[in-house]
């Protein structure tokens, strides 16, 4: 475990042979382990899994060609491959190891979950001793998560050596033998099962955690009303409320349509049906544009594809994520003269505790949970009626994370409705929680929350 | 330029961007990586400046006013089209149309006042809305029927190359041309017209390098200094990313290729009034010459996007480098092999000496 920038990823990167140590050993079996390359490192039997599960394979093939595709490539595979012959001993392998794959499906159909199966299945193939697993339960479901505890306890039965990053402190009370804590690149915690999390969260991030936010009573102006809302033709139909000053989560496994209803809202997707008012107007919004000029934004899930520019074109920088809304406003002749920009980047790095060189610094200096709170920064850089945000707390640690909780919690104006898969983040920031599943809405009430 | 990030903060190599987590910590750039930079940064202009001094000691006429002039009268048409093929480049699209638009422009300015003998007035406005309306087709090509910037502009560029030549059945046009009804055209090149290519303003800069400079100042200002701008290269970056934050996609994808099909246009103008015909030949290297500027673009500066200033600057390092070795008696038919070891040098210098600052 550990935050952001503790070094939980360069100790994976020297493990697995993408960089060299700069000093000190591995023992490897008993044995000195020094690898020079990352195929040293898995020939010497480290499996490691990136985060990243788009390269486990490519699409136009098969999962069973992807499962085979190292020994396709090893020197002494045969020349020839029938769709037959691959299919079967991608099936054998697969069995081995105890995985249930959709063989015979594109890559490219396949969701997260059995991507990281995939994944995992390559990895542990070639006869590993120790799995390195970074982030996998990032994009999936509760429901997908526990197929992927229940295989790694299959492979920890068969002896196997897992080593589990994580900042879901959920997933390593639910896993973990052992819990070494990471913070600035030193063992902060070295903690014994049972896991005692908070003294994990309290080692991670160097000073204790603020207790989970008590719910405060809604008694704000109604901002938002949707009624009879249909996402799909002949999908359930939709209603909720959203006050000003309250944080609304929505909770559920991917899939369950949280995405999509925070996109209708936001002018970001079609509805099939229903209304929506927005402060007792009509509110129909045909694009993000119209929903933006209605105080109504979206920050998508996936900051990357939704949120930023690459950082090295203009557009790239703290204070340039932040304006890219709100240019207009801003800088009405069109040019962009002034220091409207700058200043505006210069309060949120103050008021959010974003580590960055400056308003000017490029976004891809910045670690994962400062982005986040760019993103943030962004769209309360000019005041919303209602800020929707769509899974924002991936890849952000837990300190990260209490700053942007604090802020949404500290804006007293604005109806916030979050989407995230994480009950535990949902609990820690809102204060009402819906269960999303099958486009249908279901509030959880406070005994459930205090119960789970 | 001013608008240049702090050395320190842009020392990351792109790829750092899909990186996880926890690599992008602020990285302090040591003096080594900064003198690289430096390097890379000033390269194409401190090779420009190099190029300029040598053919002036090869020869002292190379320095003469008249002999800039035509270096820069020579990248004019080209550094005109260029800069609107960066436009598309920095939405994120590529106007492969803009030879043919040029080309085109010719003939239809050249026909417009031979065949109907209409004045200046008339054929510049005429042209230039065929090069917009071009450029909405473009658009409506690429932003309605989502056919790929690459492929639509392509197909656009095939089928006016064959327009252009259906109403004069094949023929260049100047005065005298038998039309296909056997009777001849009359009409002359407007002495307006002929002063847009010809003209000099005091005698001494000539009216194609003063509408380049002018377009040149006036674009850099468009993409750098304009929330236009921002909105062009966000678009071109992360259009997903540019539409959540409410910007108006379609009508800025639009617009650049509108203003990359009139500036083409613009171009074809300056070439006609120039040679004073209709030549169906004219305008056949524009459009590599024009996508060759706006890639050495990206290496000037080390920017590694399309900028306009890159752009201009890419045009007229091809133009001193052919005007030199012309000087130096190199034959004709060496340029095309010296563009392209130009471009070549660029792109690596942009690409992948880069890639080594990690």
């Amino acid at each position: 475990m550990g935050a952001n920038g503790a070094g939980k990823s360069t100790l994976v990167n020297v493990l697995s042979g993408v960089y060299a140590p700069d000093a000190g050993r591995m023992l490897l079996r008993g044995r000195p382990f020094a690898p020079a390359s990352p195929a040293d490192a898995a020939r010497a039997g480290i499996a490691t899994v990136h985060q990243s599960t788009q390269l486990a394979g490519t699409p136009g093939l098969t999962v069973a060609d992807a499962l085979m595709l190292d020994r396709m490539v090893a020197a002494d595979a045969p020349l020839f491959l029938s769709r037959r012959s691959v299919r079967r001993a991608a099936a054998a392998l697969a069995a081995k190891a105890g995985f249930d794959l959709p063989l015979d499906r594109d890559f490219a159909e396949i969701g997260p979950a059995d991507r990281q199966m995939l994944a995992i299945a390559r990895a542990v193939s070639r006869e590993a001793a120790v799995l390195i697993l970074d982030e996998p339960t990032a994009s999936l479901s509760t429901r997908e998560a526990e197929r992927l505890f229940s295989v790694l306890e299959g492979l920890r039965a068969r002896g196997l050596a897992i080593i589990y990053i994580s900042h879901r402190s959920g997933d390593i009370a639910r896993l973990a033998d052992r819990a070494v804590v990471l913070r600035g690149g030193r063992i902060a915690a070295d903690l014994p099962r049972p896991i005692d999390l908070s003294a994990a969260m309290t080692a991670m991030i160097g000073r204790p955690l603020a207790a989970v936010s008590a719910p405060r009573r809604a008694d704000g102006e109604v901002v938002l009303e949707v009624r009879g809302l249909l996402l799909q033709a002949g999908g359930p139909p939709l209603d909720l409320t959203l006050r000003a000053g309250e944080v609304v989560a929505l909770t559920g496994p991917l899939g369950a349509g949280k995405s999509r209803l925070l996109a209708a809202i936001g002018g970001a997707a079609p509805i099939a049906g229903g209304a929506m008012a927005l402060c007792g107007r009509p509110f129909r919004p045909r694009s993000p544009r119209e929903a933006i000029a209605a105080g109504v934004v979206l920050a998508g899930p996936d900051r990357h594809r939704s949120s930023f520019v690459p950082s090295d074109r203009p557009g790239g920088s703290v204070a340039e994520t932040i304006s890219l809304p709100h240019l207009r406003r801003w800088f009405p002749a069109g040019f962009l003269f002034g220091n409207r920009e700058r200043d505006a980047a210069t309060d949120a790095i103050a008021r959010l505790r974003i580590r960055a060189a400056g308003p000017r610094a490029r976004l891809a200096t910045l670690s994962g949970g400062n982005q986040q709170k760019v993103v943030l920064a962004r769209w309360q850089a000019e005041p919303a009626r209602v800020l929707l945000l769509d899974e924002p707390f991936q890849g952000v640690d837990v300190g990260a994370r209490a700053d942007i909780v604090a802020a949404l919690r500290a804006d007293s104006a604005t109806a916030i409705l979050v989407a995230t898969s994480d009950p535990e983040e949902a609990m820690q920031l809102a204060d009402r929680i819906f269960v999303m599943d099958g486009q249908r809405l279901i509030p959880w009430s406070q005994a459930d929350r205090f119960a789970a | 330029m001013s608008d240049e990030p702090a050395a320190e903060v842009d020392t990351l190599p792109p790829e750092t961007r899909m990186l996880p987590t926890e690599t992008r910590a602020p990285v302090a750039a040591s003096g080594w990586h900064t003198a690289n930079r430096r390097m890379r940064q000033s390269a194409l202009l401190l090779l420009l400046a190099a190029m300029v001094a040598g053919f002036a000691r090869a020869d002292a006429a190379f320095l003469h006013l008249a002999n800039l002039m035509s270096v820069l009268q020579s990248v004019s048409v080209v550094a005109i089209l260029a800069v609107g093929v960066t436009l598309t480049l920095a939405v994120g699209g590529f106007d492969l149309s803009i030879g043919a638009v040029a080309a085109s422009s010719v003939m239809a300015a050249s026909y417009a006042m031979v065949v109907w003998q209409w004045g200046a007035l008339a054929t510049v406005p005429m042209v230039l809305a065929f090069g917009a309306g071009v450029g909405l087709v473009n658009a409506a090509l690429i932003i309605w029927l989502r056919i790929p910037d690459l492929l639509a502009t392509l197909a656009m560029n095939f089928l006016l190359t064959g327009l252009q030549l259906i109403p004069t059945a094949g023929r260049s046009i100047a005065s005298g041309l038998i039309l296909s009804d056997g009777e001849s055209a009359n009409g002359v090149f407007d002495p307006g017209f002929l002063a847009i290519g010809r003209a000099r303003l005091w005698g001494v800069v000539p009216v194609p390098v003063l509408l380049m400079l002018g377009i040149a100042v006036v674009l850099h200002v468009l993409t750098q200094h304009t929330r236009f701008g921002r909105l062009f290269y966000a678009i071109g970056g992360n259009e997903v990313a540019a539409r959540l934050a409410g910007a108006p996609t379609r009508a800025l994808r639009l617009c650049a290729y509108v203003i990359s099909g009139t500036l083409a246009s613009l171009g074809g103008l300056v070439v006609a009034a120039r040679v004073g015909r209709g030549d169906i030949s004219s305008g056949s290297s524009l459009l590599l010459d024009a996508v060759a500027a706006a890639l050495i673009g990206f290496a000037v500066l080390d920017r590694r996007y399309p900028n306009v200033f890159g752009t201009v600057v890419g045009a007229i390092f091809v133009g001193v480098l052919l005007n030199g070795l012309t000087m130096l008696n190199a034959p004709y038919y060496t340029q095309d092999f010296v563009k392209g070891a130009v471009l070549v040098g660029a792109l690596s210098l942009t690409f992948g000496l880069g890639r080594g600052r990690s």
